[in-house]
């Protein structure tokens, strides 16, 4: 048995550490820790709710926005504040291209160098490359020419002994499959990528004023419209906002799909690795107007892999231990609690720096275990379009039907290492689509003169209840997000956040139930300790968000009656 | 040689590393007008720049980033930098050596490539600093790879030519420290005291200063002008206000009260509903975000300082006049 140490795991956000078991070379155990905390939620405490959305987005920058989002709509929802249409579409069309923009990022620049070995690209034939790429979609940039010159440029690079943010990459591993070929369209699209990362998040920037960190307002956006101004969305800006989300929907149907089909059939075996603990969780996302139930990402629960029966999501269900936490509860350690009932105080007994190893038999990570029904689920992309499917929804069946049948396997390979890729894939393509549906009917509403983005009707404190408790949900990229907020005579008496990191990178419940990432991460193949790349497969199949996942409750001894509006 | 000659050369040199000639003036057309310059200035830049040419005759210059208590917004403003771009910066400028978000390797590989840099470009290499340092219960808020990111970040310090503290957290501690500081969270000041230190303050910071900050520490060989806060003067000379499009408006006493009135729409100045500007020095009026398209008042919302010391505490609530301040 030999004792694995991967830290830090790169390519995520955040300070996560990975200990492992690995027996023959398969992984038998394993343990994720969070190693970073900085207690935000105590720093909101009597502050101005309508300010609290700018503290928590910097809870993470990474998913930027989707904290203030859920911050807006629990404020919202305790004062009671509906947003106009022009507020809701906005908010839909920042959070739907975070989405695409953090999906396409995910992919090419924090997990495909795990099935991608760069140094092999340079022996590709680039006329086979052109073949490749015109075969795959019609993105433009497929001739020999092109292809010749990423290759040259990737020789200089590594010529040069220069490999920065490559070096000491596991290049020529064994666990890398990919023909030279697809290596070096991949490179191609890494680069690709990066360029057109920064040029579509101007869409965020122009309803948001910058991103990251684009600014939301309770009651709606402070996004001011007028056709007449320079210094307001006006009709130059909306059409630019038109050409970047055409942009960006070009390359999530032209390049990030196929490429994540044409890379995953090579990985066969992926699809039967790295499944997590079998059960889902959404709380659904992208609301439409007037109608309360109506989300073009549902929400939902899915026990055991039965996709056919999903159960209505309830937050009253959701609770948290602190068992294996570095956290106290002032009462029963070992029971869990709701977040309008939690407590916690920081309390770190773990070794002291520098170490070897954690004490993984106790307490060993700033992230807390959070149950729905006393159960570990999943969330993210997975968790999402398996509930979309199971409910029936048509472009995600197809878009999945379609990828499962161009790999040759049937909706079992979802729960795997793979299947989330793949599934991130796919609602990337759905969102971008949708998309238009919220630009065309914004673009109507300032057609027809309508400039409305927020409601100032109960923006001042006076025109609020003494104390008013209140749930924001929100789907962020990784995964359901949940802000729950006291006010109390005008400012956050309580904050509490249950992030989708943490139901995924949990440690066991004092059932033994064991997170996703644990879970995921069992029988997987380890050639080389020293080289973990399968483990960074599974482990990036996560999307890793530590920054998210580590927080501090406030005590909070009132049971909630809030009724959660979506929204 | 003759000046045809040259440009040749250079155009050679350029091609060789997949920079293209029209790149090259359009990044020396961005970096004049970073410096104040007005455009007629972008020949003798590129002028300027073409004879300091460290990254077509030698070693690209080695970065090392080191992540603390962030939230990696730093991380991701730099890779919205249009001039030079990350890609064109990774790949044609600099060895990014060490950055934990986009480095390929993780664990005991990931560790090995910051030491071999390290060793390698000792006092020579630039380290790029994002989030704060939590001092209380022996720096355990923040651990790496076993150690404190205290012992990380003073062994990275030691060797560096200059320390860039990146964001409002590395340069006064930022959100972490802010009321009550649960962690007493502390700028990376006294951390990586002696080394020289830029500070490039914003949460987050803008992307394109912190290229051009490091473009004008490797094309120059020193440092930008700093100002008394240690921030280059090129960016944080001026107050937001000073500079701002609505600044006309704030003239002519035309102020905006609410976010949904015909004054808010008309552009009238965002103070009375709390914008900092003029209380803010940052380059945003004039660089502006995302490849310059829009930045935070313009798009609407007021200016909350995020570039300034404890703007956590000292301008919140954000829509709140600033107590007993006002704007010239």
């Amino acid at each position: 048995m030999t004792r694995m140490v991967i830290d830090p795991v790169t390519r995520i956000e955040g300070h996560l550490r990975i200990e492992a078991e690995v027996d023959n070379g398969v992984l038998r155990k394993a343990w994720a820790s969070g190693t970073m905390f900085r207690g935000i939620e105590t720093i909101v405490k009597d502050r101005d709710p309508r300010d609290v959305w700018y503290f928590v987005q910097r809870i993470c920058s990474v998913c930027t926005g989707v904290h203030a989002i859920a911050s807006v709509r629990a404020v919202e929802n305790a004062l009671g504040i509906t947003i106009p249409e022009n507020g809701l579409l906005i908010r839909n069309l920042i959070e739907g291209m975070q989405l695409i923009h953090d999906h396409v990022m995910h992919f090419y620049h924090l997990h495909a160098l795990d099935w991608v070995d760069i140094t092999a690209a340079l022996n590709a034939d680039v006329k086979k490359a052109s073949l490749l790429q015109e075969s795959i979609s019609d993105w433009p940039k497929s001739n020999p020419r092109y292809f010749q010159e990423v290759k040259d440029k990737l020789k200089a690079f590594i010529g040069s002994g220069q490999l920065g943010i490559f070096a000491h990459g596991y290049w020529g591993h064994s666990a890398y499959k990919l023909p030279p070929e697809v290596n070096l369209i991949a490179v191609a699209h890494y680069i690709n990528a990066l360029e057109w990362q920064k040029s579509v998040a101007r869409f965020i920037a122009l309803l948001g004023g910058r991103h990251p960190c684009p600014n939301f307002l309770v009651g709606g956006m402070a996004t001011a419209i007028n056709p007449d101004s320079d210094q307001a969305l006006n009709a130059s800006r909306i059409l630019m906002m038109r050409e970047t989300l055409q942009e960006a929907q070009d390359f999530v149907e032209k390049v990030y799909f196929p490429d994540v089909l044409a890379i995953a059939s090579f990985y066969p075996e992926w699809t039967k690795l790295g499944e997590g603990v079998g059960n889902f969780l959404a709380c659904g996302d992208f609301p439409a107007f007037g109608k309360k139930d109506e989300l073009f990402m549902p929400g939902g629960v899915i026990w055991k892999r039965k996709i056919d029966n999903v159960k209505d999501f309830d937050q009253k269900n959701v609770s948290e231990y602190v068992t294996r936490s570095w956290y106290t509860y002032s009462d029963d350690q070992a029971k869990a609690k709701h977040p309008f009932d939690g407590e916690t105080n920081p309390k770190y007994t773990g070794p002291n720096p520098p170490y070897d190893f954690l004490d993984v038999d106790g307490k060993y990570s700033w992230i807390k275990a959070p149950r729905y029904e006393d159960k570990p689920v999943e969330v993210g992309p997975l968790a999402r379009v398996l509930i979309a499917y199971g409910r029936g929804h048509k472009q995600i069946r197809e878009l999945v039907d379609k990828g499962t049948k161009q790999l040759g396997v049937g909706n079992a390979a979802l729960f795997s290492t793979l299947g989330r890729t793949l599934a991130r894939s796919v609602e990337t393509v759905a969102v971008a689509d949708k998309m238009w549906e919220w630009y065309d009917k914004f673009v109507a509403n300032v057609s027809a003169g309508n400039f409305v983005t927020a409601t100032m009707e109960k923006w001042e404190p006076r025109t609020w209840p003494a104390e008013a408790l209140g749930v924001g949900l929100a789907e962020a990229p990784r995964g359901a997000l949940g802000h729950w907020i006291k006010i109390k005579n005008g400012k956050v008496d309580r904050y509490q956040i249950v992030v989708s990191t943490t139901w995924n990178a949990s440690p066991p419940d004092p059932k033994g139930q064991i997170g996703a990432y644990e879970a995921a991460l069992v029988g997987t193949p380890v050639a080389d300790p020293a080289k973990p790349v399968e483990v960074l497969r599974t482990i990036h199949s996560f999307d890793p968000c530590i920054a998210c996942a580590v927080h501090v409750y406030d005590a909070v001894h009132q049971k909630s009656e809030a009724e959660v509006i979506m929204p | 040689m003759n000046s045809e000659r040259v440009e040749r050369n250079l155009d050679a040199a350029f091609e060789s590393v997949g920079v293209s000639r029209r790149d090259f003036m359009k990044f020396c057309g961005a970096m004049t007008a970073l410096l104040g310059l007005p455009p007629v200035f972008t020949a003798r830049v590129a002028r300027a720049l073409e004879n300091r040419m460290p990254f077509v005759k030698e070693r690209r210059p080695s970065v090392l980033w080191l992540n603390l208590q962030s939230c990696t917004g730093c991380t991701e403003s730099f890779t919205r930098a249009d001039h030079p771009s990350v890609a064109e910066a990774v790949l044609n400028m600099i060895s990014l050596d060490f950055n934990e978000t986009l480095q390929a390797a993780s664990g005991t590989e990931a560790e090995a490539a910051c030491e071999a840099a390290m060793k390698e470009n000792h006092g020579k290499y630039i380290l790029v600093v994002e989030g704060s340092l939590p001092a209380a219960d022996s720096g355990r808020y923040c651990v790496m790879c076993g150690k404190t990111g205290e012992t990380f970040l003073k062994k990275m310090a030691g060797g560096a030519a200059c320390v860039i503290a990146l964001g409002t957290c590395a340069v006064y501690g930022g959100l972490p420290a802010a009321s009550p500081n649960p962690t007493d969270a502390r700028s990376i000041d006294d951390a990586v005291a002696p080394a020289a230190v830029v500070k490039i303050p914003g949460c987050p910071p803008i992307g394109d200063v912190l290229m051009a900050t490091i473009v004008h520490y490797l094309f120059f060989g020193r440092l930008p002008s700093l100002d008394s806060e240690k921030r280059p003067r090129f960016a944080y000379g001026k107050f937001i206000h000073e500079q701002c499009r609505r600044h006309y408006h704030f003239e002519n006493a035309e102020m905006s009260t609410s976010f949904d009135d015909e004054a808010y729409r008309g552009g009238y100045c965002l103070f009375p509903m709390g914008c900092k500007g003029a209380f803010t020095k940052n380059a945003c009026t004039v660089i502006r975000w995302n490849m310059g398209s829009n930045w935070c008042v313009g798009a609407g919302h007021p200016c909350v300082g995020c570039s300034e010391k404890d703007f956590w505490d000292k301008f919140t609530p954000f829509y709140a006049l600033a107590e007993g301040r006002n704007p010239q």
